[in-house]
Order: structure tokens, then sequence, then C-alpha cells
């Protein structure tokens, strides 16, 4: 007998005991839970994301679309990155003021040669405000997860409101589980040691999170 | 440790005792366990349908164990769906025969390993160490471990007994053994620890050709594993390999997309006390070749090593809805005093308690007192973010210990016989209830015990010595109170008469 069938026989003799007209999942499992907490505007959503990712230690920005440019450029200036790395869909007038060398992002990249990169900017799937989280989704404008996470630097854009919703049932409803997704809530820490918080371990010790508005 | 047992690991009262004479593990236990319940409780709070959150974690897990066969079933199709291949795994020998032989397909002879329960139960990296393959652990509290000699003591913290003087020490003396050592004039800082982990380990990352990793939950309508975690080792170990093996536990399937709503809510806050872990990453399978985002190939490997015995248990079952988020650890007494260890098991505290007896069975002396590890004080049911009845489960251990009974054992029903270790307490408790059914003897036990005040010892002898070890023994009075009785009031009572008693 394989294992599998093992197992599966083992399963149903535990089971004996359970009747077989037990309720459906959809009956048996109460969702008296809210959907998502407090009432707020749209723009206090907003604020409440840039609120908790400050918290977790991002650092935020905020700016109209038209000066997305510029500002992308002074935050690469400011880290004194000489090299960005950048998806294949990332919105070309992003950077296009930006001075350092882009680096694509290419299935055949090392990590070494990512190791080497200094910063990365994307875009993001959807952020969700009670929590401070940002949801990668591999899309063409965030690229392959291991390009936000080797580089010690990462930008990323959300555009609000439009890709902002209040809690997690909401960003579950948006996103494809068929794609590779990263949830991102602050940069990497740990408190592994006497519990005190430690930003910056193995992820990107900085994480920078633009909030642009009429984008 | 191997097969998830510490080996020649004495019962939990003797560990315990040796622990809770640790100032300095007890001074590092209460820090941390108190820091974190203090922030769980407030983060806990800002959810106002904390109870209805809970009531559905506790519902969506007691349904798919009640029809695990199916969410089995249904994983397994989606996971094949999405290019994964799947495995099943009766014991934990089992499964380190599988993942070792994956490993030597690869031709590497080193992987990178996600902190994981699964694999610590059994003992995987002793397993393919065993065979030539050197496994590093990447979670910052398991490289301590594991740089220590050293073993588990708390899910979450796996290094929570350790403060950062120990840390510097062990980092300093055991890296350079490892891989790259820790940098010259290293102190304890934990900023500076933290950094001297990241050097020495993203060499072992960017290097990787193999990762092992557990999941949290398994999603058995897509086919989705989920990895929460906070410090990026998860999702270097997760992404940068070309294959991926994945070990887990069959209880940690769910049965939809939509039910991570609740347990992304619960087990953050539960756990770090925190709104959302830094990291979460979620793969289904693996990616096409046009994408070629992480591995280009993922097994994954489900577990039994006991979890179908615990399931035919229909009060312990409940024990498999844990989403290992170390909540009752933090809160229990018990564990605060006598620290992991004390356990002999990688999962301790109340949940370890009820878990590893049900997992491994109570034929041995540490499993089979477990179930007395604990006040019975109900704090660990209250914060548990699924509603184990952690107590009811405990009492419901303790009976099975002492009288025997029913249980299943790799799949096969067995009758227990009531465990050796507590011959002593079966006999004392017989001859008490012979001598409460004979008044004239208790009366005649009463006074040869009252005239030999004098000789009483004050530790019990033979197996009532563990007992009295931690206890003072009663004193016996001068007379017993039925003699003063009668002495004092028994001509107006008129009622109790030595007639009357015999």
């Amino acid at each position: 007998m394989s294992s599998r069938d093992r197992i599966l026989g083992r399963v149903r003799r535990a089971l004996a005991d359970v009747p077989d007209g037990e309720l459906p999942y959809e009956e048996s499992v109460a969702r008296a839970y809210a959907r998502e907490h407090g009432e707020r505007t749209t723009e206090q959503t907003v604020d409440l994301l840039a609120e908790n990712l400050a918290d977790y230690r991002a650092i935020v920005h905020r700016c109209a679309a038209a000066d997305l440019p510029e500002l992308l450029t002074r935050l690469l200036a400011r880290r004194g990155a000489r090299t960005v790395l950048v998806p294949p869909g990332l919105p070309p007038h992003w950077l296009a003021a930006a001075d350092p060398v882009r680096v694509h992002d290419r299935a055949a990249s090392t990590p070494h040669e990512l190791d080497e990169v200094d910063s990365v900017v994307t875009g993001c799937a959807v952020a969700v405000a009670e929590t401070g989280t940002i949801v990668l989704d591999g899309s063409p404008d965030q690229g392959r997860r291991r390009i936000t996470l080797v580089p010690d630097h990462h930008v990323c854009v959300v555009r609000v409101p439009d890709q902002v919703v209040s809690c997690v049932p909401g960003a579950l409803e948006r996103l494809d589980p068929a794609r590779p997704l990263t949830w991102i809530s602050g940069p990497s820490a740990t408190s592994d040691i006497e519990l005190d918080r430690v930003e910056g371990v193995h992820g990107p010790r900085t994480l920078e999170v633009v909030l642009v508005s009429g984008e | 440790m191997s097969g998830g047992t510490f080996v020649g690991m004495p019962a939990f009262p003797e560990a315990a005792h040796e622990a809770v004479g640790n100032t300095t593990l007890r001074a590092n236990l209460r820090h941390a366990t108190h820091t974190i319940r203090d922030k769980r409780a407030r983060a806990v709070a800002e959810l106002d349908d904390w109870a209805e959150l809970r009531e559905a974690g506790r519902r969506i897990k007691d349904h798919t164990l009640r029809h695990l066969d199916h969410y089995l079933m249904r994983l397994e199709e989606s996971v094949v769906r999405a290019g994964g291949t799947v495995h099943w795994a009766a014991d934990a020998d089992e499964a380190n025969r599988i993942v070792t032989a994956l490993v030597k397909a690869t031709g590497e002879s080193e992987v990178v390993k996600v902190k994981s329960m699964a694999t610590q139960e059994i003992g995987l990296n002793e397993a393919l160490e065993a065979e030539g393959i050197h496994a590093y652990e990447t979670d910052l509290a398991e490289l301590i471990v594991q740089l220590g000699h050293d073993r588990p003591s708390h899910i979450l913290v796996p290094a929570i007994h350790r403060n950062r003087g120990e840390i510097r020490d062990i980092f300093a003396k055991e890296m350079a053994d490892w891989g790259r050592p820790a940098p010259e004039g290293l102190t304890d800082s934990p900023a500076e620890l933290a950094e001297a982990a990241r050097l020495h380990l993203r060499e072992k990352f960017l290097r990787a050709k193999v990762g092992i990793s557990g999941a949290n939950f398994m999603v058995a309508e897509t086919g989705t594993l989920v990895v929460v975690e906070s410090e990026g080792n998860g999702r270097m170990c997760l992404t940068l390999p070309e294959t991926l093996i994945s070990v887990v536990g069959i209880e940690k399937t769910i049965p939809t997309w939509r039910d991570l709503e609740v347990f992304l809510q619960t087990l953050p806050r539960s756990s770090t006390a925190e709104r959302m872990n830094p990291y979460t990453s979620m793969w289904t399978g693996t990616t096409d070749a046009a994408t070629a985002d992480g591995p280009s190939t993922f097994h994954l490997v489900l577990l039994d090593n006991g979890r179908t015995d615990t399931l035919a248990d229909e009060v312990g079952r409940q024990a498999l809805r844990c989403i290992r988020c170390s909540a009752c650890l933090n809160v229990c007494p018990v564990y605060e005093r006598a620290g992991g260890h004390a356990y002999g098991s990688v999962y301790p505290g109340p949940i370890g308690a009820i878990l590893s007896p049900q997992l491994r069975g109570t034929r041995s002396e540490i499993d089979a007192s477990l179930p007395y590890a604990s006040s019975l004080c109900g704090a660990c049911y209250e914060v548990c973010p699924v509603a184990i009845d952690i107590p009811e489960v405990l009492v419901h251990l303790r009976e099975r210990v002492v009288q025997g009974g029913e249980a299943t054992r790799q799949g096969v029903k067995v009758t227990l016989k009531p465990a050796k270790g507590h011959a002593a307490e079966r006999a004392a408790m017989r001859a008490a209830g012979l001598a409460f059914a004979r008044p004239g003897a208790l009366r005649a036990g009463q006074r040869i015990a009252s005239r030999t005040r004098r000789f009483h010892p004050r530790m019990l002898p033979g197996p009532g010595r563990a007992w009295s070890a931690t206890r003072d023994l009663p004193k016996v009075p001068a007379e017993p109170f039925r003699d003063w009785w009668q002495r004092t009031r028994g001509d107006r009572s008129g009622g109790t008469t030595e007639g009357n008693d015999a």
C-alpha cells in the first residue's frame, strides 16, 4: 500500500464519528467578523495606510503624479544609489529624470549580480491600510520576487486611492492566488534577541513607500 | 534530538526542577514572555471583532479536520495542476528519506532552511547530516540555536532562553566553523548581532540551490502555500534556490483562498503582536518559464507522523487546529518558570503538553508526564486564536495516562495500559478508598498516626519522594479530630459514639 493510501485510510478511520450529513463548508463557517474596522472616508483610509506603514518604520512620502519623477530622483540621489533595478513594466517616465544606471530584471541574473545593485523601484498590486501592508504580485511593474529582496533599498510606488483597500479581506479579493505573492509590512525585522525589534536582517533594510495621487 | 524527541530527556518534573533553579533562564523568560503578552493584548484590542474572528478560525479548522481526506485530495490535485510534485510521508523516517533522496537527486550537498516546526519535529537536519548534506538554519533564532549546539525552547522565538551576552559569545566562538566568521570586536547590541547574522548567512543564500521550508497554511482550493515571517530569510529560501522542498503537516490545510482573511488577521497579532508580520510569501506550484519567478522545481511532502492518531481522538483532535502562534506559551505560568526545554519536545508550553503526547503516544516517561505540566489555570485557552480548549485536553490526557483506555497508534486501535509511573498513585487511592469505607480501620490508622508523629519523616519515602520534594508534608495533629470531639463534646452531642461508627 502506498503511503498516500495508508494516510488517507487512517484519516477516514479516525473520522468514523463524523456523520455523513454534516453541514457543508459554506454553512459550517460563521463569518460574523467585520470586513473592515471602523468607518473611514477614502482619504482617511489612505492616511491610515501612511500612519501604519510609518509605525513599522517604512519611510512614507506623498506626492502628486506630476511630481513623482522628481521625487524618485531625489530619493535615489539621497541614498547615493549608483545602480537601480527596474522591472520591465515600470512606467518609463517615473525614472526619466533619475541618474543611476538601470539594471534590468532578467531571469538569467544571478543572486550575486542582484546583490551588487543599490536600489530597486517598483509599483505594487494592492496596499492594506489597517495593517500597513503593500502586496506585490509579480506584475510587470513589480518584477520578480527576488529583485525586491536582495537589494538593500526598496522604493515602492502606491497609486492612491485606487490601489488601497481597508482590510485584509479586501486585499485577498483583489489578488490572484496563481501569481507569486509577497506581502510586505515595513522593512525586514527581527525580534529574536530579547524581543527587541531590530530593523534589517535579510531583506531590504530601508523601505520607502511613495503614495502618489492622480497617476 | 531525533524523531522529534529530545533523547534521554527526563520527565517534565525533573527537567522543570532544574530549569526553575536557573536564575538567568528565568529572568530571560520572564522578560520575554511579559513583553510579548502585553503587546499582544494591545494588538488584539485593536480589532473589535476578535471574538468573531476567533470563532471563524475555530470553525474553518474544525470543518477541515472533520473532512480532512477530502481536502487533502483536493490540495494534492491543485498542487499538481500548478506544477508541483506531492509526496506522502506516514512518519518521520519516511519524510526524512523522501527529502534526503530529493536533495541527493539535485547533486547538492547543502541546503538552506526556513524555520519550520515540522522539520524540527522529524529531526530532518540530523537525518540530512547523516547522509553528508549540510542544512543551514537561516532564521536568526534558529541560527543561534544551531550555532550553540542547543535545542529550541519556544515555538516562535526558539532562542528566547538566551540573552544578548550569551548570543554574542556563541557568534564569536562558532560562526567561523560554519562559514563567514563574526566581525572582530562584536558587541552584544542586538543591531550588531543581527548584522553579523546577515553577513554570515548572505553568502549561503546567494549560492544555495536547494531550499527547505514548512508552511503556515496550504489552500486546498488553489494549491497555494503560505509562509509568514519577519526577517526575509524565508523569502530568500523560497525565492533564490532552483529547488524548493516544503515539509508540511497534513493539518495545515485550509479549504479556500478566502479563509486566509481570518488567519492573516489572527496569526500575526497572536504571535508577534504585530498588525501584520513584515513578510508573507505565497506561492502556487511553480511559475512558467516565461516568468521564471522563484524555484523551477517544487516538492510538497505531506506529513502524518502521529497526526492521524491525534485526529482519531474526539477530544484531543482539536489540538490539530493549532496555527503555532505561541500565544499560549507566553501567558503560561508554568512555561514562564520551567522554560521550553523541560517539555522535551519541539512543541513546548501548553500546546506542547497536549500535542506531543498525542503525536508520540504516552509510553515514554516524558510524554506521560506532560499532561501534568499545567496548573489548569486556563490562560492558554483564553488567548488561543483558534479556541483550543487546552485544559480540557490536558484533563482528558491525564485520565488516559492514569487509567489507560482506547487510543490509536500508527493507525491501529490499541488499548493502553495505565502508565507505570502512576502505580503508587493508584495504590494510594485504592487504599484510601478501602479505609474510608471502613470507619473502624480509619480510626485505628488515625490513632497510630497521631501517636507516632514524633517519628514521621519530613520527606515521603519511595515513589512519594517526588511529590514531597516540592511540598511540605502536612503535620499530623496530636489527636485525631474525632477523638477530640468525643472527648470534649461527646456527652452533649449524644449522636456520635464509638459503637455507632463501627
